[in-house]
């Protein structure tokens, strides 16, 4: 397994789920040189956990498709229901430069909220703004 | 790589087009649950064919398997284009199985229809990504349309430049807000209509043909 594919982000075991909720905030380097597969692993593996997953620059369209699809496949009456997700929505294409439209490079950057979906709730999401509440176990 | 990339992809839908030119092109029926992609695909399916697709209900998750109506011919404008319709099972990020308990539905079988829907929400991502040449994304029009599940929806689709026809269902109910779902996604065209009383159909068969045909 390649070094950062793995839900231990903060090389502790102990996530303290007792005194509160962890957040895992991993950065675009982290996840960049990593294959779809292991993101979505290491996002789930921390969801799993109870942890809330925030991704600086979020996942390409293909990987939150895989996404979903994955999630689904691990769901379980009474252990797992899910995950939340949110991310700001894309940027409008105008934003993007000539030269990467010419170049097909479309930006993925994009702030994303990833958790629980018994323990996240979204209380309002605009073009700025994700306002979330998490309980506790 | 990426303008090279392109130009052969354009390349191959250039010639795939002209082998495959009397091949159905497959457009799938997507959105979130309770939106009415059941009861549209069977408005279209019995306005040209006579038959019905799968049972429509109010309880979410009743479509748990991707169904497919082959070959509906619509005519339009004094020509015919021939789809196959595939209904799909409402995407969601998340299926607990107590939302069925609400429905007067026994655990037992609220466990087994949600793992169901589970594996209908997979499959339909696997025809999004591999299987579709079109999509129909329908939209309950009495509900706020800025939902994750939405934007990602719609993110997906594009990234794979299908053809996407934006529906905004249930005309017929108050508190109807079209004009919401043209704001959420101003790069699309969205159509207004009640698959349920079948109001606007023509404009939708119309457009259906000029995206699809």
């Amino acid at each position: 397994m390649m070094p950062g594919a793995t839900s231990n982000v903060g090389g502790r075991d102990d996530d303290g789920a007792d005194d509160g909720v962890r957040i895992d905030m991993i950065s675009g380097a982290r996840m960049e040189g990593l294959t779809g597969m292991e993101k979505i692993r290491l996002i789930l593996d921390g969801v799993r956990d109870g942890n809330i997953v925030i991704l600086e620059e979020g996942l390409a369209p293909d990987e939150e498709s895989k996404l979903i699809e994955v999630t689904m496949t691990e769901i379980s009456p009474d252990d797992f229901t899910g995950i939340e997700i949110e991310t700001y929505p894309k940027a409008e294409a105008s934003n993007q430069s000539f030269l990467d439209k010419l170049m097909g490079r479309e930006s993925t950057q994009k702030l994303t909220v990833i958790g629980p979906a018994n323990r996240i709730e979204t209380l309002h999401k605009d073009e700025n703004l994700i306002s979330t509440l998490v309980s506790r176990k | 790589m990426g303008l090279l990339t392109n130009l052969k992809d354009s390349i191959s839908r250039v010639t795939d087009g002209l082998f495959a030119a009397e091949e159905p092109k497959r457009i799938g029926i997507y959105g979130p649950p309770n939106a009415g992609k059941t009861t549209l695909a069977n408005r279209i399916a019995r306005d040209w064919t006579g038959d019905a697709v799968g049972p429509e209900s109010h309880i979410p998750h009743e479509t748990r398997r991707a169904r497919r109506k082959e070959n509906v011919e619509i005519e339009r404008n004094g020509r015919t284009v021939t789809i196959d319709i595939v209904d799909t099972p409402g995407v969601t990020t998340k299926v607990d199985y107590k939302e069925f308990l609400d429905h007067d539905i026994e655990k037992e079988d609220a466990v087994r229809r949600s793992r169901e829907a589970t594996e209908g929400v997979a499959e339909a991502m696997h025809w999004l990504r591999e299987d579709v040449d079109g999509v129909i994304y329908v939209l309950d029009s009495t509900t706020d349309p800025f939902t994750q599940v939405n934007t990602m929806l719609i993110g997906i689709i594009e990234s794979q430049d299908l053809p996407v026809l934006i529906l905004a269902n249930k005309t017929d109910l108050p508190g109807t807000d079209v004009k919401q779902i043209a704001n959420a996604f101003p790069q699309h065209e969205t159509i207004p209509l009640s698959a349920l009383e079948g109001e606007n159909m023509d404009e939708v068969y119309t457009k259906i043909a000029e995206y699809f045909g």
